[in-house]
């Protein structure tokens, strides 16, 4: 990376206070483990290259910019561009990571892969590349998220994956990664555990940024070609944040460019319904291996959240997002499911585009913004990935029959 | 003397093998917990650990995950596991009583939680995420105000690791025997036998040997190389399945059976 005056995290993983490693003793050396081998990968010529090779030919990298004129015309203001990681295979950007650390954990040793997944996103990208790896695959998915996935349930096991059913607590993301945590550290020697986001601990929050770091770099490559110059903003829908950190972190560096974070907003801020712990400003706590900002009541235990999209719809969120929070490097906001739904049918009708419920509300708070600012300013967003999985979600929110 | 210290070596002299029972706090309600405390010190517990229920136990099972949900629905709390604390005190003032948790509800609480535990009368805190490098400063806070941080050590440690929890921790060592959540079964006895002697003449502490000891048999077993066996998972399913006024008696029936399987197995190959 050329001169990067961003160094962080640091070698033991944090981002200012945040991050971190805080697990239990029998997964330490794992985690050592996992850092030593993907340092020693990074510095491998031949891991890039293959890495690249297979984004290149197996994702359909790099994923196309789109200017959306409809909509923005529509809207009355500022220019707005699409990084499209919708048209990736398996349909979002979850299988950029994916592929990073699977080859890892082929370099490791390790025949079995586990996952948790919240959309089912990237329990697919997950179960997509075990396939292709010959791996053994076995996700685990909240009942509540599997109820209002169905699809990417059935794609999961078409795949040859074994998608595990998670009851306890609230039945979403949080209560899967809890799960797949107690199935790694029963089954630490042959298994590797493909978190999905940048959250976690060291050195996932890092190593996920580096796999997505893909799609930031295009865009810095893409932009000036097809829009003439670098966007004004950058805006990016925040549940963990990976697709977020990956268009962001190699803007970092780049003067005159905002980063945006969009946080679900829920039923509203107000409500208590959200999952939306950076706007909300929630207390700074400890879950799943890193300290971040987290939604929690006065005790300290973890609050139940609320989003439309289920690849949001976590309390906590990447500690590196944190950090870009309070360094000021990047805002968060927060919209609601009626806004990202509102954003959702616009894609859908102005630009034949259907997009996930999670980069909709990328795109709503980009409909929020856009009309505020003059017409050659430009805004970029990631639309993370394709909302063919929401379309029950949105049927019944929209009440129309299938 | 501290109570953990005067315990283990009431043990020693005896040359006795500990039993260290585990309920989570609220369980399934504060008054049946302090019974529960109660009945664990009349059948022979040396030392008590007390869960402090989280939200999100991701190192336990699915039985201690079950005890968490129901003290939380019953409202417990941090704050409530201290007044269990201070309300068991008043009756004993011999048993240790060790906090075993996760870090957030600790972080929560905030910077009085180190001067309330110890006047509630607290001896020891084991936060399962808390690994050293993470908790050099609380450490030494609990250390400053006489309560032992207790740390983990696993199948899976190195020595280097051994040295760094000799060096932070205090009380003794809890070594998780195998690979996985608590309430997990399979125990690797030879290893453990193997592995046991080394770690506690590297950490210059008593060893207890927690997870997948789910009877008096494999109590006995792991008697007879650690210095306290803990039994968590097993007295839970024990109070999930009794009705609250029996809970404390069926608890006693079975730690009374472990008690006597300890100490009647060998202990010939331990450590004086």
């Amino acid at each position: 990376m050329p001169e990067m005056v961003y160094q962080l995290p640091d070698a033991r993983g944090h981002f200012g206070p945040y991050g971190g490693s805080f697990v239990a003793e029998t997964l330490v050396p794992a985690l050592a483990e996992l850092s030593a081998a993907y340092q020693q990968a990074q510095a491998d010529p031949a891991f890039r290259a293959e890495f690249n090779y297979d984004l290149k030919h197996y994702v359909g990298r790099p994923s196309p910019i789109y200017h959306a004129q409809r909509w923005s015309a529509l809207l009355g203001g500022a220019q707005i561009y699409l990084k499209r990681e919708d048209l990736n295979h398996t349909g979002a950007h979850k299988v950029n990571n994916c592929i990073g650390q699977a080859m890892l954990a082929r370099r490791m040793g390790k025949p079995r892969v586990i996952a948790e997944t919240g959309a089912g996103q990237h329990g697919v990208a997950t179960a997509t590349v075990a396939a292709r790896y010959g791996m053994e695959c076995v996700v685990y998915m909240g009942a509540e998220d599997i109820k209002r996935q169905s699809a990417n349930v059935f794609r999961m096991k078409l795949l040859g994956a074994t998608v595990v059913p998670v009851d306890s607590g609230s039945k979403t993301l949080k209560d899967a990664l809890n799960e797949a945590m107690r199935d790694w550290v029963t089954n630490i020697a042959d298994t590797f555990y493909i978190i999905g986001t940048v959250a976690g601990p060291h050195p996932y929050p890092m190593m996920v940024r580096d796999f997505q770091a893909v799609i930031g770099e295009e865009c810095k490559l893409q932009m000036p070609e097809v829009a003439g110059r670098q966007p004004d903003v950058v805006i990016a829908c925040v549940g963990g944040g990976s697709n977020a950190m990956g268009i962001f972190y190699p803007y970092l560096d780049v003067e005159g460019v905002e980063l945006i974070g969009v946080e679900a907003a829920g039923l509203g801020l107000a409500t208590g319904r959200h999952a939306a712990p950076l706007t909300a400003n929630s207390r700074v706590g400890v879950l799943h291996g890193n300290r971040t900002y987290l939604m929690q009541d006065e005790n300290g235990q973890i609050v139940e959240t609320h989003s439309i999209s289920a690849g949001l719809d976590y309390p906590g969120v990447g500690p590196e997002h944190a950090w870009l929070k309070d360094s000021g490097r990047a805002r968060y906001v927060a919209v609601t499911d009626d806004e990202a739904l509102a954003a959702f049918h616009a894609l859908c009708r102005l630009e034949g585009i259907i997009p996930a419920l999670e980069s909709a509300h990328a795109l709503a708070y980009a409909a929020q913004l856009a009309p505020t600012l003059a017409r050659d300013q430009i805004l970029l967003v990631n639309v993370s990935g394709r909302g063919d999985k929401d379309i029950h979600t949105v049927a019944e929110k929209s009440a129309i029959e299938l | 003397m501290s109570r953990i210290d005067a315990t283990f070596e009431r043990l020693r002299t005896r040359k006795r093998c500990g039993l260290i029972p585990f309920i989570t706090a609220g369980d399934p309600d504060a008054a049946t917990t302090l019974a529960l405390l109660r009945a664990l010190v009349l059948s022979g517990a040396d030392l008590i650990e007390l869960g402090v229920p989280f939200s999100d136990p991701m190192a336990d099972g699915p039985t201690i995950q079950r005890a968490s949900e129901r003290a939380l629905r019953q409202g417990m709390s941090l704050r409530g596991v201290l007044e269990l604390v201070r309300a068991f005190r008043q009756e004993n003032q011999h048993t240790p009583l060790v906090l075993m948790g996760y870090a957030n509800p600790i972080e929560a609480y905030g910077k009085a939680f180190v001067d309330d535990a110890r006047g509630a009368g607290v001896d020891g805190v084991l936060t399962v995420d808390y690994p050293p490098e993470e908790c050099a400063d609380f450490a030494a806070a609990l250390k400053s105000a006489g309560i032992d941080p207790i740390f983990l050590l696993a199948p899976t440690s190195t020595e280097q690791r051994y040295a760094q929890v000799a060096a932070m921790g205090g009380g003794y060592i809890y070594y998780v025997s195998m690979k996985g959540v608590t309430g997990s079964a399979l125990l690797d006895f030879e290893q453990l036998g193997q592995r046991l002697p080394a770690i506690r003449a590297a950490v210059g502490m008593p060893v207890c040997v927690g997870f997948g000891i789910r009877d008096a048999a494999s109590a006995a077993k792991v008697a007879a190389f650690a210095d306290a066996v803990v039994v968590g998972s097993r007295l839970i399913e024990e109070i999930e399945a009794s009705p609250r006024d029996q809970a404390p008696a069926k608890v006693a029936k079975l730690m009374n059976e472990i008690r006597m399987a300890i100490d009647n197995a060998s202990v010939a190959g331990r450590a004086p």
